[in-house]
């Protein structure tokens, strides 16, 4: 097998990983909404209520705040 | 950091950026129009000696309308926002102040020299990579500058979730970098040969089917790092804020994100379909061009979705006019260029007009209907007066949208015309046309172009005039709005 054709199939598995990775990555959208751990769509919020003085829409990173809750 | 009473956001480096961007659309689309006209009246190349050459004069164009232009509104727009969707004024850090006043100069006085030194004709010959290995140098720096300010203003932000703009934003500053760099390896001769040649001078560290390969992924990468993945970012600000609605789906934005940011950097190679690069990598470029639907199109639905149950604003406010359209367009061309990786296609389309009709429906239509859209969000609350005339924006708006479907149309007739003769054969074999049949037969359509080039710079005429206006005749206001941008 020369060069060329290593970068090919090394491309091609690639791809399959990566379409994999997205695909997981849709479930885990959706699956987090689904069992109350994370609400993506307030986020959009992020962009309306934007004053220096507005609340901040999440005050600490949402890992962090899931841990604390579920201590 | 204390919150503070009287804190407010800090807009004076989006001022800045902001007239470098009007400065530069002008320049470069004057320019552009220039050559547009030379195309259909070749006596035009000889008005000013060398420096008034079609060669000359194109690599100015490009590199102003991409590095100056595109990249100015992506500075502008991100010193406006990034304070907001943070949810922290840049005038909080005396030090990211001081650093976007460096970043400001050394861009300005960087681009305008490296403009400059195009037009003297130093370049490093490699298409939107003109710029030699001292103007790189000042490219690196003011990028570095930029990521320093962007990450140092998302360590003192309030707002812990970074908004989806942020993303997008990152990933332009992450891509460019990558991309340019790259590209950009080359080898200053007159260091490396003991003093021989002009100190300017650098030859490319890639050579043949490599070079080609680095040259086109960089190329294509600019688009997606540099037209789209930062405009979808602007019009995932401005067009919630504007129309009061957010972003339709959020998780579908997110989505879409990492469709492009996986499926882009691998269509490169459809740019050398049927050249000599190994053929698994041509089809590779075809197929991830056709599958580059699917995320372009995901945040263009989502982008018009947004607007869903608030259709009445589309003819109410002239600002959202701008932004739909600049979604359809984006519609437009995401689906324009996946048809012409397909291999079959592209062997008509290659080398031909329509290759530039399409890069125009998306940077006229998308890129600068977005940035000025954005200006235009950003002006009264810049310069707390209201908008000067909707009046303006209504005509710019149709002699703008005009000028783009003449310029697109125009290029697709004379592209698939040149396509076909050009491949056109007798019943012996024999080529039917020599190429001057082919220039003979598209000359009206180069004659609309250039007309179409007229009308889309007298708009931005017409855009920074309505600017310039707001700043020093618009009315006061008396409280930032916080959607509909007010106009007079
Ligand atoms: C008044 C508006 C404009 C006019 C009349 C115009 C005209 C032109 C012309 C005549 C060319 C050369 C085509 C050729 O060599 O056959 C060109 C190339 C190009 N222009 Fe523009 N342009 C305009 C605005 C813009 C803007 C705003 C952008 C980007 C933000 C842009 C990006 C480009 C790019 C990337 C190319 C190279 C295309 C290629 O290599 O296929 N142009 N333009």
């Amino acid at each position: 097998m020369d060069i060329s054709e290593i970068q090919g199939y090394a491309s091609f598995f690639m791809t399959i990983f990566l379409v994999i990775m997205l695909y997981g990555y849709i479930i885990h959208l959706y699956r987090s909404e689904k069992r109350g751990e994370r609400d993506y769509e307030k986020y959009g919020n992020i962009a309306l209520d934007d004053e220096i003085t507005s609340k901040p829409v999440e005050d600490k990173p949402a890992s962090q705040r899931y841990k604390e809750e579920n201590k | 950091m204390q919150s503070n009473a009287a804190l407010e956001y800090d807009y004076s480096l989006a001022k800045k950026f902001t007239f470098l961007t009007i400065l530069f659309g002008f320049l470069g689309m004057l320019v552009g129009t220039i050559i547009a006209a030379q195309l259909a009246f070749p006596e035009l190349n000889y008005l000013l000696g060398e420096y008034g050459t079609f060669s000359r004069l194109r690599p100015i164009h490009t590199n102003t309308v991409i590095f100056g232009f595109t990249v100015s509104g992506v500075f502008a727009t991100w010193f406006y926002f990034g304070q907001r969707v943070l949810k922290v004024s840049i005038a909080e850090s005396r030090f990211l102040m001081v650093l976007g006043n460096i970043q400001f100069w050394l861009y300005f006085l960087g681009a305008l020299a490296a403009t400059v030194s195009l037009l003297l004709g130093i370049s490093a010959s490699k298409e939107y990579a003109q710029y030699e290995w001292p103007f790189d140098i000042v490219v690196v720096l003011v990028w570095v500058l930029w990521g320093i300010n962007m990450m140092g203003l998302i360590g003192i932000r309030r707002e812990k979730a970074l908004y989806i703009s942020v993303w997008y934003y990152l990933a332009c500053f992450l891509g460019i970098a990558m991309l340019y760099l790259f590209n950009n390896m080359e080898i200053p001769t007159y260091f490396t040969s003991g003093g021989l040649g002009n100190p300017l001078h650098s030859v490319s560290m890639y050579a043949g089917t490599n070079d080609a390969l680095v040259q086109w992924w960089y190329g294509h990468n600019a688009v997606a790092f540099g037209f789209t993945v930062p405009i979808v970012g602007m019009i995932y600000y401005f067009l919630p804020k504007e129309s009061g609605q957010a972003i339709y789906s959020y998780k579908l934005s997110l989505l879409s994100f990492w469709g492009l940011m996986f499926v882009y950097l691998w269509a490169g190679s459809h740019h050398l379909l049927w050249s000599t690069v190994p053929d698994w990598m041509q089809t590779m470029g075809s197929a991830f061009s056709v599958v580059l639907i699917l995320p372009s199109w995901g945040s263009a639905i989502n982008m018009l979705l947004t607007m869903k149950g608030e259709w009445n604003q589309l003819t109410e406010n002239p600002l959202i006019k701008f932004m739909v359209l600049a979604s359809t367009f984006y519609m437009l061309s995401t689906i324009e260029g996946p048809i012409q990786a397909i291999k079959s296609v592209n062997a008509i389309a290659h080398f031909t007009d329509w290759i530039p009709g399409h890069v125009h429906d998306g940077v006229l239509g998308w890129v600068a209907f977005m940035i000025m859209a954005s200006i235009f969000h950003m002006a009264p609350r810049m310069f707390k007066k209201e908008l000067y005339s909707k009046k303006l924006m209504e005509a710019q708006f149709w002699l703008q949208t005009t000028a783009v479907v003449l310029y697109f149309t125009s290029m697709w007739i004379a592209g698939i015309t040149q396509g076909m003769m050009w491949r056109a054969v007798d019943e012996y074999g024999n080529l039917m046309y020599s190429f001057i049949d082919t220039v003979t037969v598209l000359h009206p359509y180069y004659t609309i172009r250039a007309l179409s080039g007229v009308m889309y710079l007298t708009g931005f005429i017409m855009f920074a005039y309505n600017i310039y206006k707001t700043m020093v005749a618009g009315k006061e206001l008396s409280q930032e709005p916080q959607f509909r941008t007010p106009m007079a």
